[in-house]
């Protein structure tokens, strides 16, 4: 169940330089690379010669020679040379896509080129204020991405999937509140523990001893943006009446969403922190620590992924109360499709 | 955190508040209705049956969350720009 029209994080800004990087959104095969003067491109990854990948090919200064016969296209996707004649087909060329580069992101625009607004593309900002420090990677799932915004939208499976990470039971044990703003189709998720044990990824990066309060804000932008903004603090120990917070912990948990094939999905993911800004223990701590919480959910949804593609259709699965933000999700990511078809 | 505490605001806004010490989840309509459920499923086909079935007696009284994480308020960086 694809979303066309929409913007999707096709790499972080720091992938894409003078090699030529491949990826696939939607099932499109797309190449990236950055001009000379530093703007980042995307073209189809196909020549339209004999269909090689281009992200197989090299950079003639901003235009990509396709490395089987050496047709030469431009930034814009125009083809501007081919082998032995002058005259260039006037049906040479690829598409090109609608590409922003935004708080560390390089956006895609999959759809219509004429319907491309970059006033719609989500925003996160902590991943490039020098006021946070950010980690980040991006993992490969084998699975639909679907089942990655089921996952996240229930953060609850962190009790068990994740202990001794960033599970412990007052996260399954608390009741959400869920919030839908149907026009502007955002989903918000909310846990609040006022008195629970600190899981090792936040006892080790902020040093707090004892037990928290924790927050949990999701923040989810259908199709492609999630976010969580997370608080820590010592049990007890609450933001000022002005919403002031200098005595909280502030991480800004960021997945990018990015269905690559209708049974895969490119898992971005980021953790940016108000606090040890300059620690690099802290950064690698982080790092690793929300790596491996991926790669726990990346094993999962893989299992499940494999379960679902062998099972007949018309499954009936059983939703409880930690469900209802996820229910929200896929109901919004439905008619958001239904648009489309 | 399942008290009636408001986080977004708009005229589209559905809110779902899990009853404390309760499996009870009660969906609140913007045009006020509101009714409690123990499944998700029937909650959500209610609330999106607006406005069959929804009958506002009052408009539900939402005390402000404090400083919702993200916000502006709460972040002065902004979480949409």
């Amino acid at each position: 169940m694809f979303v066309r029209d929409q913007w999707y994080v096709a790499a972080y800004g720091y992938e894409v330089g003078r090699d030529l990087l491949s990826r696939t959104i939607l099932g499109e095969p797309l190449v990236l690379y950055r001009t000379e003067d530093g703007e980042p491109v995307a073209l189809a990854d196909r020549c339209v010669h004999r269909r090689y990948p281009l992200s197989q090919s090299h950079l003639d200064g901003d235009t990509v020679v396709c490395g089987y016969h050496g047709f030469t296209y431009d930034r814009t996707g125009a083809c501007v040379a081919v082998p032995g004649q002058r005259r260039v087909p006037r049906t040479a060329r690829v598409a090109s896509y609608p590409v922003v580069e935004q708080d560390s992101f390089v956006w895609v625009w999959i759809g219509e080129r004429e319907r491309a607004d970059e006033s719609l593309i989500p925003r996160a900002p902590w991943l490039a204020d020098p006021a946070y420090t950010t980690v980040s990677g991006m993992e490969p799932l084998a699975a639909r991405y679907e089942l990655l915004v089921d996952n996240l939208m229930d953060l609850s499976h962190e009790t068990y999937l994740h202990g001794g990470y960033i599970g412990t039971p007052e996260v399954a044990e608390t009741p959400i509140t869920t919030e839908v703003d149907d026009k502007n189709g955002v989903v918000h998720v909310s846990r609040h523990m006022a008195d629970a044990a600190c899981p090792p990824f936040y006892a080790r990066s902020t040093g707090i001893e004892g037990r928290i309060t924790r927050w949990q804000d999701i923040e989810y932008h259908p199709p492609c943006l999630y976010l969580l903004h997370s608080r820590v603090a010592p049990a007890g120990v609450l933001p000022n009446a002005d919403g002031s917070d200098p005595d909280g912990f502030h991480v800004e948990v960021v997945y990018a969403i990015t269905p690559e094939t209708e049974h895969s999905t490119l898992d971005f993911w980021a953790v940016a922190r108000d606090f040890a800004l300059d620690d690099q223990g802290v950064s690698d701590f982080l790092r690793e620590s929300n790596r491996t919480v991926v790669l726990q959910d990346v094993t999962a949804l893989n299992i499940l992924e494999r379960v679902i593609a062998t099972e007949p259709e018309g499954y009936q699965e059983l939703s409880i109360n930690i469900d209802t933000g996820g229910l929200a999700a896929r109901r919004i990511l439905k008619r958001m499709s239904d648009v489309r078809s | 955190m399942s008290d009636r505490t408001a986080m977004l605001h708009g005229d589209t806004v559905y809110r779902v508040h899990w009853q404390p010490g309760t499996d009870v989840l009660t969906g609140v309509c913007h045009c006020g209705a509101a009714h409690d459920f123990e499944d998700p499923v029937e909650l959500w086909e209610w609330l999106l049956a607006h406005p069959e079935g929804h009958h506002p007696e009052q408009p539900a009284a939402f005390e402000p969350l404090p400083p919702a994480l993200g916000s502006p308020e709460a972040r002065g960086n902004g979480g949409r720009a």
